[in-house]
């Protein structure tokens, strides 16, 4: 069954209603808010940050993962052997350890070259947030390539072959058949590993980089409260995973492959 | 309605060949599928290649159009012959990716498992070649397409998915997507084969209308009775040569040689 035919007044799901409501209030009346106009405009750039860097690393990374995944499934030897290298390496550490390295490691080395010092580079190497850009692409980079590698080789051989019989230049099989036939292939486990995607952003906040994570630590600070800043960012990250599900769901539903 | 007018084996003769095949060798490793096949098709010829099960009647017709590389021999369609070069191991690999490509079109292939690209609906799979490859505009490849879907009774079924149609109905979506580049030769590799029998009449109707109509036709069978019907020449491979060819009526009533008088025993 479609999910627009499912009726909203099922009695369970009345019942999850009423109780969400019931947190709602409960946590309303019976909890502090009043920090919350205060840190209103923080926390819409806060979120503002965390979604441009979900998009900006999601994207920047699948366009990794793809040369990885390709040269994996259909590469010769010295280009997969790398890639599959890269891949085990990547999602075999933690993204926090591989953040701290290119922070602190990379990031200190080069504040001993003095030609980079004086560079125009200069002032964005010493910033945190192209270490954050870099630690989150190319994690997702490792996780997708390893996808796209299996999405890759699971497009049947005849429909490439078919590309080629009909006069189709290696490009424009890739182009036209393969790439897009891999991608949605795909594409359920790029939904899931993009919403994954998210929640590993507040790893960032480490190096300093102020995303939404950052905001409501400064509001814990500010105000001494636990429950209420985490409850708000639990919501917001919630409300978040909800849009990027709702988003790929319909990009799914736009070509009906039957059984992929 | 064996052949009429055009289709009499007499063009050959007369300009070039539509397909010629010379000497054609193909290797897998140590097994020699094909051992030196020569064959030649004139304009408007429905050439039925017939035989069993591994006598390489299927590796014959993909090394035309070079998805299977020949060990040795020499392809030529129109009087072009396809340039080929070593490839440093025995075999042959094609020297000119763009000679090639630009025949490729000219030659249309129908598969036993349809290879329609399950990404785009019927629509987009018959307009496909014809944008990407030829520069047919899209609009013109359109209006073309859906004449071609409606002549192979898939009128209402353009914007559907593959995955949605039953077998014949792919297929028959795979010979308006062939027909679409309107091609010199069309190849039919085993077009039938993969079909429930329910669903094998509604595409050899078709394809014996396209023999009707003149077109060159190399036809890869096991429907032997159709094969009879539409081809006006017939080869019989068996363990990768031309055991004997003819005119159907003549190979089919008359066989020299003692495999095929065995070979059509078993299909009867």
């Amino acid at each position: 069954m479609s999910p627009d035919k499912r009726r909203w007044n099922e009695p369970h799901r009345l019942v999850l209603l009423a109780i969400a409501v019931g947190i709602v209030l409960f946590a309303a009346y019976n909890m502090r808010w009043d920090w919350l106009p205060r840190y209103s405009g923080r926390l819409v750039e806060g979120v503002g940050t965390t979604l441009w860097l979900l998009f900006l690393t999601s994207v920047l990374g699948f366009l990794l993962a793809v040369p990885l995944g390709l040269a994996q499934a259909a590469g010769p030897v010295w280009l997969s052997a790398p890639a599959r290298a890269f891949c085990t390496v990547i999602r075999g550490t933690p993204l926090l350890l591989q953040l701290w390295l290119l922070y602190y490691g990379l990031g200190s080395l080069f504040a001993y070259w003095p030609e980079i010092r004086q560079s125009w580079a200069w002032p964005y190497l010493r910033s945190a947030w192209p270490y954050g850009v870099l630690a989150l692409t190319i994690s997702f980079a490792g996780y997708e390539g390893e996808v796209m590698r299996g999405a890759f080789a699971g497009v049947p051989k005849g429909e490439l072959e078919a590309g080629r019989a009909y006069g189709m230049s290696p490009l424009t099989v890739f182009r036209r058949i393969w790439l897009p036939r891999a991608i949605h292939r795909a594409l359920p486990t790029l939904a899931g590993e993009t919403v994954l995607q998210l929640k590993a952003t507040p790893l960032v906040a480490t190096i300093t980089v102020v995303d939404v994570y950052a905001i409501i630590s400064r509001v814990r600070q500010d105000t001494y409260l636990t429950y209420e800043p985490l409850l708000l960012l639990a919501l917001i990250y919630m409300m978040l995973t909800g849009v990027l599900v709702l988003a790929f769901r319909w990009l799914e539903a736009r070509v009906p492959v039957k059984g992929g | 309605m064996s052949s009429p007018q055009p289709g009499a084996r007499t063009g050959a003769a007369v300009s070039k060949p539509a397909v010629e095949v010379a000497d054609l060798r193909k290797k897998f490793g140590d097994l020699e599928v094909l051992k030196g096949v020569s064959l030649t098709a004139g304009n408007g010829d429905v050439v039925a290649i017939i035989g069993g099960s591994g006598s390489g009647k299927s590796t014959l017709l993909r090394c035309i159009n070079m998805l299977e590389l020949p060990t040795s021999g020499a392809i030529s369609i129109q009087g072009e012959t396809i340039e080929m070069k070593p490839d440093g191991r025995d075999g042959l690999r094609p020297a000119n990716a763009a000679q090639l490509r630009r025949i490729r079109t000219r030659l249309a292939m129908v598969f036993q498992s349809f290879n329609l690209w399950q990404h785009m609906t019927v629509l987009g799979n018959v307009i496909e070649a014809p944008v990407q490859v030829m520069g047919v505009p899209r609009d013109e490849a359109i209006a073309r397409a859906e004449k071609l879907l409606e002549r192979v009774g898939l009128s209402d079924k353009r914007d559907v998915y593959p995955a949605f149609l039953s077998g014949g109905q792919q297929q028959r979506a795979a010979i308006a997507r062939a027909l679409a580049v309107e091609p010199e030769v069309m190849l039919f590799d085993e077009p039938t084969s993969a079909l429930d029998p329910e669903l094998v009449g509604e595409v050899l109707a078709v394809i014996a209308d396209l023999a009707r109509e003149g077109r060159t036709m190399l036809l890869v069978t096991h429907e032997m009775k159709f094969a009879r019907e539409v081809a006006n020449h017939v080869v019989f491979l068996a363990d990768g040569v031309i055991e004997e060819e003819g005119p159907p009526d003549l190979v089919y009533s008359a066989p020299k040689s003692e495999r095929l008088r065995k070979f059509l025993a078993t299909v009867e």
